[in-house]
C-alpha cells in the first residue's frame, strides 16, 4: 500500500528527514504507518484464509468428494482456523489500536513507538514463518486447538505441529508486546481532561482486550513450552504412557483460548460503539454500562473455558459451574445489544455504509450469541460439540460479529487512514453480498450440524442427505468471497481519486475528526483539552454549526521519535530463535546460541541508540 | 536530562516505563502460575521413583533409595536471594542519593547473591541427574525441573540487567535524574524473588 505514503502536501519540514520510501516504511515508529502496515498484512493473511476456506468449501460440495485428500484437508481447516484468529482478525484489531487509540484519547504517538514497530516485525515474520509451512509440505495438521495427544511424536511425527508450536509463540511475543504498549499508553498518554470514564468506548473495549492479552497469552505460552519439551525433550506432560494427562493440554489451552474469543470480539464490539452514536445523531446511551458490562464479560471470560470440554467427561459439579458461569455471560452481552438499540432508539439514523455493516453486526451476533446459550447446558452441548452446529455457532460471532465490526470500522475510518472516502454504492454493494453470501454459508450449517454432520471430516457419504445443503453452503461462500473483491475494487477504485476528504466526513464525536485526514505525523499541534465523552460535538454546539476544515501545519518545534532498525533486528532474533528450536537436535543449539546473540545485539542497541536518551519515551504534551 | 521532566507529564504522574514494568509483571504472574499449577498436577504421577520427599526402590538394583530433595543447600541459595532484594533497594537509594560508593557496593553484593543462587541451582540440577532423576525419568522430574529451571532463567536475566547496571554505574552514566534505570530493573529483581517465596515451600517444604 505505498500510496498511502504521505503526499508532498503533507511532508513535514525539513527537520523531520525523508519520508518516504522502503526505508521509511521499514524504520517507521510512527503509529499511524505501524497501523497501515498491521492492515495491509492482515488483510492479506486474511484472504490467504478465505482462499483456504474456499477450497473446503469446494471439497465438502459434493458427496464422496476428493477434489483434497484427507491430509490436504487437515492442513487447509487448521490453517485457516489459525490464520483468521491470529493472522486476521486480531492484528486487523491491532491496526486499529495502532491508527486510532493515539488519535482517540489525543495522544501525539504510543507510549513507546519502538517497541510498537517491534510488536509489528514479529507478528509479520511469525505470520511468514508459519505460512512458510506449505512450502515444506508440512502445514500444522492437528486443528487450531491442537489437542493433546494428537500432537505427540508418537501421532505426528513430522514437523507440521512444529511450524505450529513454535509460530504461535513467535506471535504470542507480538501480542505481549503489543498488550504491554497500548495498557501503558491507555493509562498514562491520554489528553488533558480526558479520564477514564470520558474515554471513547473503542479505548475502553480496547483497554480490556489488551489486559485480557497480558493474562492469558502467558497460559499458551507454557502450554506451548511443555508441548514442545514433550516434543523435542523426551518429557510426558500429555503421554499418559509416562503418566501424563492429554487433558491438562485442554484445560491449559482453553483458559488461554476462551479469554482469546473476548480478544477477537471486544474491539468489534467498540468499533460499533463508536459507529452507532455517529450516525444515529445521539450519545451512546448507557456508557457506564457499556464499561462495566465489557469488564464483567472479560472477568467471566477466564470462569468458562471448561464449556469447551463438556464432553470429556469432568462429572456433575464441573459441569454445572461451567454451564451456569457460560450462562450467566449472556447478561453483560444482553446488556450491550439492548444499549446498542437504545443508541439508534429514536435516533436521526443516516445509513451510510458503516452504519449497514454496524446494523448488520447487530443482527448476525445476536444469532451467534442465542446459538451459544443452545449449547451451554451440557446435554444439549454432548449432541452438539464437534458437529457443523458449533462450527455456525462461532462463524456467527467471528464473522458475523468480529468481521462485520471490523469493516464497518474499515469504512469509517477509511477517509480519516488515508484521505479518501470510499464508494457509497460499492460499499453497499460490499454489504448486502457479504450479508446475503455469510447467511447462505453458514446458516444451513446449524441444520446439518444437529442432524449429525461432524467437523473437521473431509467428505461425507451420499446417503446422509447432507449433499443440497452443503451445495448452498458452498455458494454462499463464493458470494461472501466475491463481496470482499467488490471491497478491493472499491478501494483500487478511489485510491485513483484526489486524498479530499474533510477532516470531518461523517459529522463526528471523537477527536480523530479535529484534525486533518490523513493526520499529519504529529497528529495533533497540542494537545487537546477535553471537556467530555464527545468532546467534538460539544466543541460543534459551542461554534453553533460545523468547525472550519483545520490547516495543516509545519511541525516545527515538535520532537518526534527518530526512525530505527533496531526493533526489526531484535524482530528477526526472536523468530530466529524459535526457528532454531524447531532444528533440534542437529543444527538447533549453534542456531539458538547465533539467535540468543542476535537478540542481545539488537536489544542492547535499541537500549543505547544514538538520538535516543537512554530509555527514553516522548511525551505527549504539546511544546 | 531534560526527557525526563517530559516523561512525567503523563495522565497518572507515573512514569511510562515503570508502568510498563509494573504491566509486564502482571502479565509475569500468570506465566508462572501456570507452571506452579503443572507442578502441582504432576508432581504426584511419577511412575517411577525418584521422588521428592518419600524414599523410592531403584527398580534396576532394587535398593530402597533416599527421598531426593535436599533442603539446607537451597536454603542458603533462597536467604541469599532474599537479602538481595534489600541489597537491591539500598544500591537503588545510593542511585537516587548520587552516593556512588553505595551504589556500586550494594549493587555488587546484589549481583553475587544472585549468581550465587544460579550457581547453587547448577549444582543442584547437576547432582539430581547424577542421582538419576531427569526430566524424560519422572512426571516429578519432569515439572521440576521446568519450574525452577524457568525461574532460574528469570534470575539469570535479572542479573545480566543488574550487572548492565553495574556497568553503567562504573562509567559514572547512573546519575540520580536516571536512577529509574535502576529501578525498573529492581522491580523486576523483587518480582523474581517474590516468586521464589512461592515455588521454594510448594516445592521443598510441603510434603
Amino acid at each position: 500500500m505505498a500510496t498511502t505514503a504521505l503526499d508532498q502536501r503533507h511532508a513535514p519540514a525539513a527537520a523531520h528527514g525523508e519520508k518516504t520510501g522502503l526505508w521509511s516504511w521499514i524504520t517507521t515508529v510512527d503509529h499511524k504507518r505501524i497501523g497501515i502496515l498491521y492492515g495491509s498484512t492482515a488483510f492479506f493473511f486474511f484472504l490467504l484464509g478465505g482462499l483456504e476456506a474456499l477450497l473446503i468449501r469446494v471439497q465438502l460440495a459434493r458427496a464422496d468428494n476428493n477434489f483434497i485428500d484427507p491430509d490436504t484437508y487437515n492442513q487447509l481447516f487448521t490453517m485457516h482456523g489459525t490464520t483468521m484468529i491470529f493472522l486476521g482478525i486480531m492484528p486487523l484489531s491491532s491496526m486499529f489500536f495502532n491508527f486510532m487509540i493515539p488519535l482517540l484519547i489525543g495522544a501525539r504517538d504510543v507510549a513507546f513507538p519502538r517497541l510498537n514497530a517491534f510488536s509489528y516485525w514479529v507478528f509479520l515474520l511469525g505470520g511468514l514463518f508459519l505460512n512458510a509451512s506449505f512450502l515444506f509440505g508440512a502445514a500444522p495438521d492437528t486443528g487450531w486447538y491442537g489437542y493433546a495427544n494428537l500432537t505427540s511424536r508418537q501421532f505426528s511425527p513430522g514437523p507440521n505441529v512444529d511450524f505450529w508450536n513454535m509460530g504461535l509463540q513467535i506471535l504470542g511475543v507480538a501480542s505481549l508486546a503489543a498488550a504491554v504498549n497500548f495498557f501503558v499508553t491507555i493509562v498514562n498518554m491520554r489528553a488533558p481532561g480526558m479520564t477514564m470514564m470520558r474515554m471513547p468506548m473503542f479505548v475502553w473495549m480496547s483497554f480490556i482486550t489488551q489486559v485480557l492479552l497480558l493474562l492469558a497469552f502467558p497460559v499458551i505460552a507454557v502450554a506451548l513450552i511443555l508441548l514442545m519439551f514433550d516434543r523435542f525433550f523426551g518429557t510426558h506432560y500429555f503421554v499418559p504412557a509416562g503418566g501424563g494427562d492429554p487433558l491438562l493440554w485442554q484445560h491449559f489451552f482453553w483458559i488461554f483460548g476462551h479469554p482469546e474469543v473476548y480478544i477477537l470480539i471486544l474491539p468489534a464490539f467498540g468499533i460499533i460503539s463508536e459507529v452507532l452514536p455517529v450516525f444515529s445523531r445521539k450519545p451512546l446511551f448507557g456508557y457506564a454500562a457499556m464499561v462495566f458490562s465489557g469488564v464483567f464479560i472479560a472477568f467471566l471470560g477466564f470462569g468458562v473455558w471448561s464449556h469447551h470440554m463438556f464432553t470429556t467427561g469432568m462429572g456433575p459439579i464441573a459441569d454445572t459451574f461451567f454451564s451456569l458461569s457460560t450462562m450467566l455471560i449472556a447478561i453483560p452481552t444482553g446488556v450491550k445489544i439492548f444499549n446498542w438499540m437504545g443508541t439508534m432508539w429514536y435516533g436521526s439514523l443516516q445509513f451510510r455504509t458503516p452504519m449497514y455493516f454496524a446494523v448488520g453486526f447487530i443482527a448476525m451476533f445476536i444469532i451467534g450469541g442465542l446459538s451459544g446459550v443452545m449449547h451451554a447446558p451440557p446435554p444439549a452441548d454432548l449432541q452438539q460439540n464437534d458437529t457443523y452446529f458449533i462450527v455456525a455457532h462461532f462463524h456467527y460471532v467471528m464473522f458475523g460479529g468480529s468481521i462485520f465490526g471490523l469493516v464497518a470500522g474499515g469504512y469509517y475510518w477509511w477517509p480519516k487512514m488515508f484521505g479518501r472516502m470510499l464508494d457509497e454504492r460499492l460499499g453497499k454493494l460490499h454489504f448486502w453480498l457479504m450479508l446475503i453470501g455469510f447467511n447462505l454459508t453458514f446458516f444451513p450449517m446449524h441444520f446439518v450440524g444437529l442432524n449429525g454432520m461432524p467437523r473437521r471430516t473431509y467428505t461425507y457419504p451420499k446417503e446422509l442427505g447432507f449433499e443440497m445443503l452443503n451445495q448452498i453452503e458452498t455458494v454462499g461462500s463464493f458470494i461472501l468471497g466475491l463481496s470482499f473483491l467488490v471491497f478491493l475494487i472499491n478501494i483500487i477504485k478511489t485510491s485513483r481519486l484526489p486524498r479530499n476528504a474533510p477532516a470531518d466526513p461523517w459529522n463526528g464525536a471523537t477527536l480523530e475528526w479535529t484534525i486533518p485526514s490523513p493526520p499529519q505525523e504529529w497528529n495533533f499541534d497540542k494537545a487537546p483539552s477535553v471537556q467530555g465523552r464527545d468532546p467534538l460535538w460539544e466543541l460543534k454546539r459551542l461554534n453553533g454549526g460545523p468547525l472550519p476544515e483545520p490547516p495543516l501545519t509545519s511541525g516545527a518545534g515538535i520532537h518526534l521519535p527518530n526512525p530505527s532498525y533496531w526493533p526489526l533486528i531484535s524482530a528477526i532474533g526472536v523468530t530466529s530463535l524459535f526457528v532454531a528450536i524447531m532444528m533440534l537436535p542437529k543444527w538447533g543449539p549453534a542456531g539458538i546460541v547465533v539467535a540468543v546473540a542476535l537478540l542481545f545485539f539488537g536489544i542492547y542497541n535499541w537500549l543505547f541508540e544514538k538520538g535516543y536518551s537512554e530509555f527514553r519515551t516522548p511525551s505527549h504534551g504539546g511544546h | 536530562m531534560s526527557d525526563h521532566a517530559h516523561a512525567l507529564e503523563t495522565s497518572t504522574g507515573l512514569d511510562s516505563r515503570k508502568l510498563a514494568i509494573w504491566t509486564f509483571i502482571g502479565s509475569e504472574c500468570m506465566f508462572f502460575a501456570t507452571l506452579i499449577s503443572n507442578y502441582l498436577v504432576n508432581k504426584g504421577r511419577s511412575l517411577v521413583g525418584p521422588f521428592a520427599h518419600e524414599p523410592w526402590t531403584d527398580p534396576a538394583t532394587g535398593k530402597v533409595l533416599e527421598p531426593i530433595i535436599e533442603i539446607p543447600l537451597v536454603t542458603v541459595g533462597t536467604a541469599l536471594l532474599l537479602f538481595s532484594s534489600l541489597f537491591v533497594v539500598l544500591a537503588l537509594y545510593g542511585a537516587q542519593k548520587g552516593n556512588r560508593k553505595m551504589l556500586l557496593g550494594w549493587l555488587a553484593a546484589t549481583l553475587l547473591c544472585g549468581m550465587f543462587f544460579v550457581g547453587m541451582q547448577v549444582y543442584e540440577f547437576t547432582h539430581f541427574v547424577h542421582k538419576g532423576l531427569t526430566l524424560q525419568r519422572n512426571m516429578f522430574g519432569a515439572s521440576f525441573f521446568i519450574l525452577t529451571g524457568f525461574h532460574g532463567t528469570h534470575v539469570t536475566i535479572g542479573v545480566i540487567w543488574l550487572a548492565t547496571m553495574f556497568y553503567l554505574a562504573l562509567r559514572r552514566k547512573l546519575p540520580p535524574e536516571r536512577s529509574l534505570n535502576l529501578e525498573m530493573a529492581a522491580l523486576y529483581w523483587h518480582f523474581v524473588d517474590v516468586v521464589w517465596i512461592v515455588i521454594f515451600p510448594v516445592v521443598y517444604l510441603i510434603r
